[in-house]
């Protein structure tokens, strides 16, 4: 009863007021505070190799660092292999799924599919791994006849299917998001329904598709468990055209495989966050691109 | 003459709402006939059996006949998209799909397999002219649709749907969003279309409606009240309750 008299009095000050206002505000500041600190951290440990290795070395070819060999380039292109590859599978069957999904399935199916495709989010990357090494590797191996089952490839394909739920609900989102008349307009041009979805409702949701497949990227390129437990690991340059088809190792994998043993402050220790700021480059360059898309609302002529 | 469509006691629900009852009405070629009331009279309905647009649309009922020269397009066995490409339709608000001026008309022809390029050339440049739309784009014909004024927008939806040379055009109230002179010009070009083309049109106000009818049909709840040729339905109608809509007493 009392914190009721005592707060409907003006004349006081309103404690509960302002003490639940500075504490949303801590809060806000310390997540933002947070991310700065991060930032910080991988600048200050990782910044060094950039002069204590030379340019020459840390983007030569060969990842050895027992022998002062930094080499990142095998790294960055296995990542960038895996990843690509990845979408490339992601691309057309999220897209698919999410036309299906909005345009093709009965209300009673789409009830169904959504909430599974969330749940497929939600699976621990770990367990994606398990299952990448335990029956994606071996298909590989037996029907691609490549001498390991742990491949590029293999990494691809759980990559892949880990960058789908977010790829399908962005990409419906913005099928969604095109208005009942345009699918209307093509229909009454003698439209078939595919017609219609290809070649009117796709292209109006382009830029939503944009950012989904953004997204995806975003979400394949910084993935690591499932990554270290199915690519084999080996920093060799894919160069070659087989490269798919065999081991690779990327850059997030390399940096949570190795950095327990490292010593704290040496060259190699370095080297790792180095790693890390070319990744987090990257990942902000995929990221800042979609945020362009989003924001680069295109003019829907007339419509509102 | 023949009618071109003809509503034979046709009754159309959403769920259990009725949005047309027992329609019956003869729709004339090369000629414009106004289908106009107050709203929620079942007059984009009417509109929508044409093309069988309303086929989208879940949950609805319809009984009687639509017959388009003769031939009940509601049997089994009617190829729809076929169907559309005869019944143009032009929507209440312009509505470019994604693309050029160019891509836009040369849409539906495209769909229809004309691929041999002259002809598609032709094909813009005779649709654009019907529209009254060529003299002010021919210059831009390779520019974003999105790009055009709401007024040019809308002629360039009229110039898609002629684009498939159909035999009759819906227009459901094509002016609605757009300004005086932009609506003359539209109104103009319909003048000349009526020529070549069966016109069905829902105005988007009675003094439109009575501008551009050679025939008028009321609707009132999904009823018809009365069906006239324009001229004597806005001077001398004969139900009370389509003067009394005409004078403004209601609607």
């Amino acid at each position: 009863m009392g914190k009721f008299t005592f707060s409907s009095n003006p004349s006081h000050p309103r404690w509960g007021e302002f003490a639940i206002e500075s504490t949303i505000r801590l809060l806000a500041f310390s997540s933002i505070g947070f991310v700065i600190l991060i930032f910080f951290f991988l600048i200050r440990e990782g910044l060094p190799i950039f002069w204590e290795v030379s340019p020459d070395n840390l983007f030569g070819t060969r990842w050895y660092p027992n022998f002062g060999l930094f080499g990142t380039v095998p790294l960055i292109l296995g990542s960038l292999l895996v990843t690509v590859t990845a979408i490339l599978i992601a691309l057309p069957l999220g897209v698919a799924t999410a036309v299906f999904v909005r345009e093709v399935a009965p209300n009673w199916a789409r009830e169904i599919l959504k909430p599974m495709i969330e749940i497929l989010a939600g699976i621990p990357s770990v367990v994606l791994g398990f299952f990448g090494m335990t029956i994606v590797a071996p298909l590989v191996r037996e029907v691609l006849g490549a001498p390991t089952g742990l491949t590029a490839f293999t990494g691809a394909i759980i990559l892949a299917y880990m960058a789908l739920p977010t790829i399908i609900s962005v990409a419906e989102d913005a099928l969604d998001a095109v208005p009942k008349s345009y699918r209307d307009a093509g229909l009454a041009m003698g439209a078939t329904q595919w017609q219609t979805i290809w070649r009117v409702v796709v292209p109006a949701a382009r830029s939503g598709i944009v950012t989904a497949v953004m997204l995806g990227l975003g979400r394949a390129i910084g993935e690591t468990m499932a990554v270290m437990m199915v690519t084999g690991n080996a920093a060799r340059m894919p160069l070659t055209l087989d490269s798919l088809f065999r081991p690779i190792r990327t850059m997030t994998a390399t940096i949570a495989a190795e950095m327990g043993e490292v010593a704290q402050g040496s060259v190699h220790y370095h080297a790792l966050f180095g790693i890390g700021i070319i990744l987090f480059v990257i990942t902000f360059i995929i990221n800042a691109t979609a945020a362009v898309t989003i924001f680069k609302k295109p003019r829907r002529g007339g419509l509102r | 003459m023949e009618p071109k469509i003809r509503f034979q006691n046709v009754s159309y629900f959403y769920g259990d709402r009725p949005a047309l009852r027992g329609v019956t009405l003869d729709i004339p070629p090369n000629a414009i006939t106004v289908i106009f009331g107050p709203a929620g009279g079942g007059k984009t309905t009417l509109l929508r059996l044409i093309n069988r647009l309303n086929d989208e649309v879940e949950g609805t009922r319809m009984t009687g006949r639509v017959l388009l020269d003769g031939q009940d397009i509601y049997t089994p066995g009617v190829d729809v998209p076929l169907l559309r490409r005869r019944v143009g339709m032009v929507f209440a608000l312009p509505l470019p799909l994604p693309g050029t001026v160019r891509e836009n008309i040369l849409y539906g022809p495209k769909l229809a397999g004309v691929r041999d390029q002259a002809r598609l050339d032709e094909i813009l440049e005779r649709s654009l002219r019907l529209a009254a739309l060529w003299d002010e784009v021919k210059d831009r014909l390779d520019d974003p649709a999105s790009r055009l004024s709401g007024g040019q927008q809308q002629r360039l939806c009229i110039a898609r749907s002629l684009a498939m040379e159909p035999e009759v055009l819906l227009l459901d109230e094509p002016t609605s969003g757009l300004d005086p002179i932009s609506t003359g010009k539209v109104e103009e070009a319909l003048q000349e279309l009526k020529h070549q083309y069966t016109i069905v049109i829902v105005p988007h106000s009675v003094q439109q409606a009575a501008r551009v009818a050679d025939y008028a049909a009321f609707f009132l709840m999904g009823e018809l009240v009365e069906c006239q040729p324009g001229r004597d339905l806005f001077t001398t109608p004969r139900d009370r309750r389509t003067e009394d809509y005409i004078t403004g007493r209601f609607g």
